[in-house]
C-alpha cells in the first residue's frame, strides 16, 4: 500500500448561522416602522443635555418628532445591514448590535418624547445610580462563580447589607460606619453559603434560595420588631453626601454622570477595576479561576480547592453587602422591607450576559439600569405607553438580553459542581 | 531518586484496593506496573502522589520515610505525575497550566507571565519536548497536551515521573514518540513508573515489570522478554486466548448506506466531514481512529442523537436521517453507547428494568399504560442467566455491577430484540479480559446471524480481532477503508492522517 504524508487537520466550517443578522434587521424594520408611524407629524421632541454646571453648556436639541424617529430608525437599519458582512466573516457583532440598540432607543424616545422635554443626561445619570447595586451584585457573582460556586444568594446579601448599613449608620449617627458594617453583613451570609457549599456539599442553588428566604425573614422580623417601633433610633441614617471630583465633574455630559456621586459609586469603580485586574493578572486570580474551571487539576498541583472557594464566596458576600448599602445609605436613607426587589437576580443575569467577565457584567448591569431608569423617566414625562408595560421594561430587557443576544456563553467548567476528594 | 513503597494497604469500605503492596522503583529505570483495569494500580499511584492516604504502609524516598498529605508534599519530594485524564485547565494557556500552583510573582501577587513562558521553553529545549507556551490547551491535540503534562512535572524538578495509562489516547506514532521521550528521561537519570495494561508497550519500553492483580503484587522483577501470553495470564490469573474465533464471512446486501454525512459542533466546525460508506449484512465494519476524530459524533448521528447533521442515511429501504432515536431503534438498530454509565443504563433502576428500557411502554411489557412487573422480572432473570451477568438476581440496581457486567446488561437488552444493524461504540473499554472475550463472542455471534455490525474502537488489537473491513477516521474524514491484513504500521499511519492513494 502506498501512503501519502499526513495532512494538517483543519475542520471544515459550516456557513455561519444567519439567525442574528436576521433578528437584528427584522427588529430594526419592525420597531423602526412602529416608532415612525406612531410619532406625531406636527410635534417636536426636546432632548436636554445639560445637568449642573460644566465647562461648556450644550444647547437643548429640538427636533420634529417624526423626522427624528425616522432618522434614528434608518441609522438602526444601517447598523443591522452592517451586521450581515461582519457575520459572514464571523466577526464580533457587538458594535452593530450596540449601535442598533442605541438608535432604536433614540427613535423610541423621539416618539414617546413628542411634545415633552427628555433629560438625556439625567436619564443616563439615573441609569448609573440604578445600576450601582446591580454592578456590586454582579461582581459578587463573578467572584463566586469563577471559583465554581453558583451564587443565587446575591439578593439576600444585598438585602442584609442594606439593612445592617442603615441600622449601624443610624445608631452611630455616621453613614461611613454604616458603610463599613454593610459588607460584614454580606460576608456573614456568604459564610453560610460557603460552609454549606464547600464543607457539606449541599446543592448550591437550594442553599442560595434558602439563604435568600432567611435574609428576607430575618430583616423583615427585625424591621417590624425594632425599626418600625423606634424609627428615629434604628432607621434614621444620614445619606452619604455626593462628592464632586474637581475638574472631572465639569466635563460636559460625562462629568455630572460619572464624577459627581457619593463614595459608594467611586468604590464601585475601584471594585470593578480591582476584580478585573486581580482575576486575570495575579496568582490569586489564576488559582481562583483554576478551581472554578477544573478543580481536579488545581488539586493535583497542591491548591486547596475548597479553601479557595470558601474564601472567594465570603469575599463575594462582602462585595454584595457593600452594594446593598447603596439602597439605604446611597439613595433613600431608611431601610424598607424587601427593598432590593429582585436586584440580586438581575445581577445574576448580568453575570451571564457579561460572560462571567467583570467588564462584561458591568456593561450588562448598566444596560439593565438604563432600562429601569427609562421606565422611571417615561412615567414622569407622561408617555403614551401604559405604565404596566413600562414597569415590565427592565425585566423584558433582561430576558431578551440573556436569551437572545448572548450567543454561545460558556460558564466556568465546574460552576455549581461540589468538589469532593475521591 | 529511589522510591520505595512498603506494605501499602488501602481499603474503600469492604473493598481492598491495595493489599500489602511493596515495590521499589530505581533511578535510571523504566519500571512498568502492569495490571488490568480495577487491579489497583491507579489507587496505588494516588497514594504515592498524596491524593489518597494509605491505611497502612510507608513511602520511602532515598531511604527516608515520608508522609504526603496532599500532592504538594509529593511534588516537593520530587515526584511528578502524568495523569490518565490530563490535569490541565482547558481554557488556560500552556504557560498558565505549567505555572499553576508554583507561580513566580512580583509585588501584589502579579504574575510574571514571561518567567513562566521561559520555564516552559527551557524544559522544552532540554528534553526536546516542543510546545508553544502561549497556546491555549484545549486547542492542542491530546499528544501535545500530554507533553504539557510532562513539561509541568519537569519544571517542578521532578526526579521521579509517574505516567498513568499514558498511551490510552495516543496514535501508534504518538505512542512511539512518547516512549522515546520516556527513554530520554530515563537516560537523564530520572525514575520512571509506567502504569499500563497494554502488553505490547510494556515489552517494548520497560526495563523491569511488576504485575498487580486484585490489589496484590503477583509477580515482581519480571523481565520484559517474557511473552505476551505469559504476561496476560499473570495479569488475569488464568490462561487467556488473545484470538477471537471467527468463522469465514458470508456477506449479504448492504443494510446501512451512509451518504455524504456531515456533523457540526456548536462552533459550526465539521466534526464529521462528508462521510459515505456501506455496512453489509453479516459483516463487522470497524471504525478505527484515535479518539476525537469524529467517530463518536458519526455514531450519534446514525442513531439520531445529534441535532446538527446533514446527509442521507438509509437502513435497508428506509431513509432514517431525521427520524427520532426511538424511531430508528424500532427499525431494528441495536446501539451500545460509548459511555455505558451515562447513556447505556439507568444506574438506580434494577437490571430487569434496564433490560426493557427502550420497549417498556410496549406490549408485552405494558398494556394500556400499566407495567407488567412479573413479566419484566422474569425476562430480566432469563437474560442475566443467558448473558452470564454476575448478579445475585435481576432486582439489584445496575449501578452496583462491575463495568463488565454492566456492558453485558446493555448487550443483553440490545441483542434481545430482532436486529438488522448493531452499533457498538467502544464496547470493551475499561473491561477485564474475561468480559472482553465474552463481548467479542457476542459481536461475532450477531455477525453470524446476518446482522450488519459497526464497532467503533480505538484499540488496534480489538480492530484486528473483529473487523472484516476497517474504516479509518481522521479529522472527521475517512482516511481509508482497508482489510484486516493491513500492517499495524500502515494502519497507524492512516490513523495519523496519511491517506491511501
Amino acid at each position: 500500500m502506498t501512503l501519502t504524508a499526513p495532512v494538517v487537520p483543519q475542520a471544515r466550517i459550516a456557513p455561519p448561522s444567519l439567525t442574528r443578522p436576521i433578528i437584528m434587521t427584522a427588529s430594526a424594520l419592525v420597531l423602526g416602522a412602529i416608532f415612525i408611524l406612531l410619532s406625531p407629524m406636527d410635534a417636536e421632541t426636546t432632548f436636554i443635555f445639560n445637568l449642573g454646571d460644566t465647562f461648556i453648556s450644550i444647547p437643548d436639541w429640538i427636533v420634529p418628532s417624526r423626522t427624528a424617529a425616522t432618522g434614528f430608525a434608518i441609522a438602526a437599519l444601517v447598523c443591522a445591514a452592517i451586521a450581515w458582512p461582519i457575520n459572514a466573516r464571523r466577526g464580533s457583532l457587538f458594535l452593530p448590535a450596540f449601535g442598533l440598540g442605541v438608535f432604536l432607543v433614540m427613535s423610541f424616545l423621539a416618539w414617546v418624547g413628542a411634545d415633552s422635554l427628555l433629560p438625556i443626561t439625567g436619564l443616563l445619570q439615573g441609569s448609573l445610580l440604578l445600576a450601582v447595586p446591580l454592578i456590586f451584585g454582579a461582581m459578587a457573582g463573578v467572584l463566586s462563580e469563577r471559583a465554581g460556586v453558583i451564587n443565587i444568594n446575591i439578593e439576600g446579601q444585598l438585602l442584609v447589607g442594606a439593612f445592617l448599613g442603615a441600622v449601624v449608620a443610624s445608631l452611630l449617627n455616621n453613614a461611613y460606619l454604616g458603610l463599613v458594617a454593610a459588607p460584614v453583613a454580606g460576608a456573614l451570609l456568604g459564610l453560610l453559603l460557603a460552609v454549606f457549599a464547600t464543607r457539606y456539599f449541599v446543592d448550591q442553588v437550594v442553599v442560595g434560595v434558602v439563604l435568600n428566604v432567611l435574609a428576607v425573614g430575618l430583616t423583615g422580623f427585625l424591621y417590624s420588631r425594632f425599626l418600625t417601633e423606634d424609627p428615629d433610633l434604628w432607621n434614621n441614617p444620614e445619606v452619604l453626601p455626593t462628592i464632586a471630583i474637581p475638574v472631572l465633574s465639569d466635563i460636559p455630559i460625562l462629568g455630572p454622570i460619572l464624577f459627581d456621586q457619593n463614595v459608594i459609586v467611586y468604590l464601585m469603580y475601584v471594585v470593578v477595576t480591582v476584580v478585573q485586574i486581580a482575576l486575570f493578572k495575579t496568582r490569586w486570580g489564576l488559582r481562583l479561576r483554576s478551581v472554578g474551571e477544573y478543580p481536579e487539576a488545581a488539586d493535583s498541583v497542591g491548591i486547596e480547592v475548597n479553601r479557595t472557594r470558601f474564601r472567594a464566596v465570603i469575599l463575594a458576600g462582602a462585595v454584595a453587602g457593600l452594594g446593598g448599602a447603596f439602597f439605604t445609605l446611597g439613595s433613600v436613607g431608611a431601610f424598607g422591607r424587601e427593598m432590593t426587589a429582585g436586584n440580586g437576580f438581575i445581577a445574576l443575569a448580568a453575570v451571564i450576559f457579561g460572560r462571567w467577565n467583570p467588564i462584561g457584567a458591568l456593561a450588562a448591569a448598566l444596560l439593565f439600569g438604563f432600562a429601569d431608569n427609562l421606565q422611571n423617566v417615561l412615567s414622569i414625562i407622561g408617555s403614551p405607553i401604559p405604565s404596566q408595560f413600562l414597569l415590565m421594561l427592565p425585566y423584558v430587557v433582561t430576558i431578551l438580553a440573556v436569551v437572545g443576544l448572548v450567543g454561545r456563553v460558556r460558564a466556568p467548567g465546574a460552576d455549581g459542581i461540589p468538589f469532593r476528594k475521591s | 531518586m529511589q522510591l520505595q513503597l512498603r506494605g501499602i494497604t488501602k481499603r474503600f469500605g469492604d473493598l481492598v484496593a491495595n493489599d500489602d503492596i511493596s515495590v521499589t522503583f530505581e533511578p535510571g529505570q523504566i519500571h512498568a506496573l502492569l495490571g488490568e483495569n480495577g487491579a489497583g494500580k491507579s489507587t496505588l499511584m494516588n497514594v504515592l502522589y498524596g491524593l489518597l492516604q494509605p491505611d497502612a504502609g510507608q513511602i520511602v524516598v532515598d531511604g527516608e520515610p515520608l508522609v504526603f498529605h496532599s500532592p504538594a508534599g509529593a511534588i516537593a519530594a520530587g515526584i511528578g505525575m502524568v495523569h490518565q485524564h490530563f490535569m490541565l485547565v482547558p481554557v488556560f494557556t500552556v504557560a498558565e497550566n505549567v505555572e499553576l500552583g508554583a507561580e513566580s510573582v512580583g509585588p501584589f501577587g502579579f504574575l510574571k507571565t514571561a518567567d513562566a513562558a521561559r520555564a516552559v521553553e527551557r524544559v522544552s529545549a532540554e528534553y526536546r519536548l516542543a510546545v508553544d507556551p502561549n497556546a491555549v490547551v484545549e486547542d492542542l491535540p491530546v499528544g501535545i497536551q500530554q507533553r504539557v503534562e510532562i513539561v509541568k512535572a519537569l519544571t517542578r524538578e521532578a526526579q521521579c515521573v509517574i505516567l498513568d495509562e499514558p498511551t490510552a489516547v495516543l496514535t501508534p506514532q504518538e505512542t512511539d514518540e512518547l516512549l522515546s521521550i520516556v527513554r530520554g528521561l530515563r537516560d537523564a537519570g530520572k525514575t520512571i513508573v509506567l502504569i499500563t495494561h497494554k502488553l505490547r508497550e510494556v515489552r517494548e519500553a520497560a526495563d523491569v515489570i511488576t504485575v498487580i492483580r486484585r490489589g496484590r503484587v503477583v509477580a515482581e522483577s519480571v523481565s520484559p522478554q517474557t511473552s505476551e501470553v505469559e504476561l496476560a495470564s499473570l495479569m488475569v490469573g488464568r490462561e487467556v486466548s488473545l484470538v477471537v474465533d471467527k468463522p469465514s464471512l458470508e456477506v449479504g446486501e448492504p443494510v446501512l448506506r451512509v451518504n455524504q454525512l456531515s456533523v457540526y459542533d456548536t462552533l459550526d466546525r465539521a466534526i464529521v466531514d462528508d462521510v459515505s460508506f456501506d455496512v453489509r449484512a453479516g459483516e463487522v465494519l470497524c471504525i478505527a481512529g484515535v479518539q476525537g476524530n469524529g467517530q463518536s459524533e458519526l455514531v450519534e448521528a446514525l442513531v439520531g442523537l445529534h441535532d446538527r447533521s446533514e446527509g442521507r442515511i438509509d437502513l435497508g429501504e428506509k431513509r432514517i436521517d431525521g427520524l427520532s432515536t426511538k424511531g430508528i431503534l424500532d427499525l431494528g438498530v441495536g446501539y451500545v453507547p460509548e459511555d455505558r454509565e451515562h447513556d447505556g443504563l439507568v444506574g438506580s433502576f434494577s437490571l430487569a428494568h434496564n433490560m426493557v428500557l427502550d420497549t417498556i411502554g410496549e406490549s408485552p411489557w405494558s398494556r394500556r399504560g400499566v407495567i407488567n412487573y412479573g413479566l419484566i422480572n422474569e425476562n430480566g432473570q432469563n437474560l442475566i442467566e443467558q448473558y452470564d451477568v454476575r448478579a445475585t438476581n435481576a432486582q439489584v440496581a445496575a449501578s452496583t455491577l462491575s463495568g463488565g457486567n454492566k456492558q453485558k446488561v446493555v448487550l443483553a437488552r440490545e441483542m434481545s430484540r430482532s436486529l438488522r444493524l448493531l452499533i457498538a461504540s467502544q464496547p470493551t473499554r475499561g473491561l477485564d479480559v474475561g468480559s472482553i472475550e465474552f463481548v467479542h463472542r457476542q459481536i461475532i455471534q450477531a455477525r453470524q446471524s446476518g446482522v450488519g455490525v459497526i464497532v467503533v474502537s480505538t484499540e488496534l488489537d480489538e480492530v484486528y480481532a473483529l473487523a472484516d473491513r476497517i474504516l479509518v477516521m481522521y479529522a472527521g474524514r475517512i482516511a481509508g477503508v482497508v482489510t484486516p491484513d493491513v500492517g499495524r504500521d500502515d494502519l497507524g499511519l492512516l490513523m495519523a492522517g496519511a491517506t491511501t492513494s
